[in-house]
């Protein structure tokens, strides 16, 4: 996006064209094209795999309805999972670290920046394997499309009986590919934050957005590893008749649950930390208060990386795994519910007393703050095993997930959007079509996922293609599918504001909304070497300091 | 590297735990006892292999070039006499006990744990034979040995992972 203000030698007086701005592309190994290479893939992916959400949704929205084959309706939902956690969340939230973390630790770019570029194409191949299935997976068989197996791909459904053709074996190798992408990027950001920090900036005092990265970072080494071991001994299974998923043989599948829970857990916070990231960055600055707790947010957060790790098996409750596994991961799942809170006060404390400007980013970090506490209540009461017993597989537990995932994550999300909107392209967004997507979005975030916890209560399992009238499902499904519009709507009107403002936008300014942290200190969007001079901090608000230097921030801390 | 050798040592981690939650589960022969013997040779091999790459990059920290070389090609030869140890050991089940990977259970989890172990010493081989080339070429000089610690870390770690394998394989499993 900011290829004009960069003056490329090769290119000459000559104004470049658009094959010279194409192979910049390419061929960068900047920290923050590659940023906004991975944000720009995903938000394509994000139009896609709503698209599939949306025909998921028109299926289900009356009794006994045809509006696509139950066939095509499995690959939805397999492909809309898949395609929204690797290759929309993993993308975006890799895309804003990248970006964001050299420039708030004052480096010039990433520990490895070719490593970088491995990472960015590694995934952006991933996808594009995935979807190569639509037309690759017939292969000698005749048999076999876009991926069926649901997200988890639950053995033995993905045998070589059970799933003929490629289908499965695009899905199996375009998450391995990807794996070695997203573990190659967290190697980055580990070693960057490690490595990279300006003089003067300690880990005592460093962005909380830093800190969360860090944290992220390493789950994904510990977890996404093990998918990769799991997807390895898939292809082994299928390629070269090796028995680890073949129940015939004596192999298991609930040990393919494990190692996919073991990565599929993590997860969760692998996703969510970036976007605890985002709030802790946006919500100081739009209540005027430096972050409230923030040793205690740290050491949250540690919590939180470990807990995670033993928290797996609480997917697995309805498989039958005995009592002392299920109290195990009970309170393992309870526990990890404190840390969580523990942020939740801490932003509300940020928030207390504050002088608050309802900007679009703050907005999304308010309502995120609402819904993510929500999504937690129906994740304490999804882990009590018996409760699980119930509702397990229910639609209940989609509404769950989808409250932590769009209600929290995506929400943070377009606050990042809007607050980084700035800098990455050095102009402005339109604030009323900002709020404008924000109420739309909102609308249909409730109207969806709150209504979406009823026919779970009344048991309807997921992944039914359809259902019997008369249960007392009909409306509340209707209600579902029309708070899906809403949100096609909003998602609509802030890509137009992206575009809109991208081009026609107001200049932004370095300083937008007069922060704190270091990338607001440099031009927008930043120059390709980031700072003429690498700064030096003193405080973890080191633009407080540099504005006020009559009451500076390291005199307290 | 420390980050790397943390995602693999969570890659191990899952075979590990497959092999040893299949062990005694085959449903059919042959067994570990049946067919496995300890390979002691080649195992202090590749673990005396650490020491002399150990050897290596101190003769570099104090710029003595030629030490280095004979120490580096030294560890290589262990690596490839381990390797050779390996796929000896694999042609000798596969043709004369007829255990394949879909033979049973045993097959899957020994030749995948193995195998994982194996193509990371193919990879550690790859590249102390890359440095070796440039060394021979005299380009190898003390201000890399910060680079060459890196790389004997990495070898450090297929070593430990031998012998984890190696306890789960021949002593646990058998």
């Amino acid at each position: 996006m900011s290829t004009e203000s960069i003056a490329w030698p090769s290119t000459g007086a000559a104004s470049p064209t658009f094959v010279d701005h194409l192979h910049e592309w390419v061929t960068t190994v900047d920290h923050k094209r590659l940023g906004i290479l991975y944000i720009i893939y995903a938000l394509v992916f994000l139009v896609i795999g709503g698209v599939e959400a949306t025909v998921m949704r028109i299926q289900l929205i009356r009794p006994h309805y045809d509006f696509v084959s139950p066939q095509v309706f499995n690959r939805m939902f397999t492909m809309h999972g898949t395609t929204m956690i690797f290759f929309v969340a993993m993308p975006v939230l890799f895309g804003f670290a990248n970006y964001l973390i050299p420039l708030m630790i004052g480096a010039r770019d990433m520990a490895f920046p070719r490593l970088n570029a491995f990472g960015f194409w590694m995934t952006a191949f991933g996808g594009l394997l995935l979807y190569f299935s639509l037309v690759g997976a017939n292969g000698l068989y005749g048999a076999g499309n876009a991926p069926d197996v649901g997200w988890f791909a639950y053995a033995p459904l993905t045998a070589r009986t059970f799933s003929v053709g490629h289908s499965t074996d695009f899905w199996t190798l375009s998450l391995l590919v990807s794996g070695f992408g997203s573990i190659s990027t967290a190697i980055n950001i580990v070693t960057t934050v490690f490595c990279m920090r300006c003089p003067g900036m300690t880990l005592s005092k460093m962005p909380l957005y830093a800190w969360l990265n860090l944290i992220m970072a390493g789950l994904v080494i510990l977890a996404v590893s093990p998918l990769t071991a799991a997807q390895i001994m898939l292809l082994l299974d299928r390629y070269l008749g090796a028995h680890f998923f073949d129940t015939q043989a004596g192999g298991s599948a609930v040990i393919w649950m494990h190692f996919f829970w073991i990565f599929g857990h993590p997860e969760v916070y692998v996703l969510v930390l970036p976007a605890f990231a985002f709030a802790s960055e946006i919500i100081p600055v739009f209540s005027r208060k430096a972050i409230f707790g923030y040793p205690v947010m740290v050491g949250a957060t540690v919590a939180i990386g470990f807990i995670s790790m033993s928290v797996w098996a609480h997917h697995m409750f309805t498989v039958g795994m005995g009592a002392n596994a299920n109290t195990f991961f009970v309170i393992s799942t309870m526990a990890i519910a404190v840390p969580t809170g523990i942020k939740i006060f801490n932003w509300l404390g940020t928030m207390w007393g504050g002088k608050i400007l309802f900007k679009t980013p703050m907005l999304f970090c308010i309502a995120f703050l609402f819904q993510f506490l929500t999504a937690g209540l129906t994740g304490v009461m999804l882990s009590a095993a018996p409760f699980d017993w119930q509702l397990g597989n229910s639609y209940f537990v989609v509404a769950h997930f989808h409250y932590v995932i769009v209600g929290g994550i995506l929400f943070c999300l377009f606050g990042a959007f809007y607050y980084w909107f700035p800098k990455m392209s050095g102009k402005m967004y339109n604030e009323a079509l900002g709020k404008l997507h924000f109420w739309l979005f909102l609308i249909g975030f409730h109207l969806t996922f709150d209504f979406m916890h009823v026919p779970g209560l009344l048991g309807m399992p997921r992944r039914i293609y359809t259902y019997e009238p008369g249960r007392g499902w009909d409306t509340w499904n209707l209600i579902v599918t029309i708070g899906v519009f809403f949100q096609a709507a909003g998602i609509l009107v802030f890509i137009g504001n992206l575009l809109w403002s991208y081009y026609r936008g107001k200049a932004a300014g370095s300083d937008p909304w007069d922060a704190w942290t270091l990338e607001w200190s440099t031009n927008s969007p930043p120059p390709a070497y980031n700072f003429a001079v690498i700064p030096t901090v003193k405080s973890r608000r080191p633009l407080w300091d540099l504005k006020h230097p009559d009451d500076p921030d390291w005199k307290y801390e | 590297m420390f980050a790397l050798i943390g995602a693999e040592a969570a890659i191990f981690t899952i075979f590990v735990v497959a092999y040893l939650f299949y062990v005694g589960k085959s449903l059919s022969g042959p067994t570990p006892r049946e067919v496995l013997s300890p390979p002691i040779f080649y195992t202090v091999c590749l673990l005396s292999s650490s020491l002399t790459i150990h050897f290596a990059s101190r003769s570099l920290r104090r710029a003595n070039i030629r030490s280095f070389g004979a120490w580096w090609l030294l560890t290589i030869v262990l690596g490839a006499v381990f390797l050779y140890g390996t796929a000896s050991e694999w042609h000798r089940l596969i043709y004369k006990e007829g255990l394949t990977i879909s033979t049973n259970l045993f097959g899957t989890t020994y030749y995948s744990l193995v195998g994982l172990h194996g193509f990371h010493v193919v990879v550690g081989l790859i590249c102390l034979s890359t440095v070796m080339v440039f060394t021979v070429f005299g380009d190898v000089k003390q201000e890399h040995a910060e680079r060459i610690d890196v790389l004997s870390l990495y070898w450090h770690f297929v070593d430990a992972v031998w012998i984890v394998v190696f306890t789960v394989v021949y002593v646990v499993g058998r």
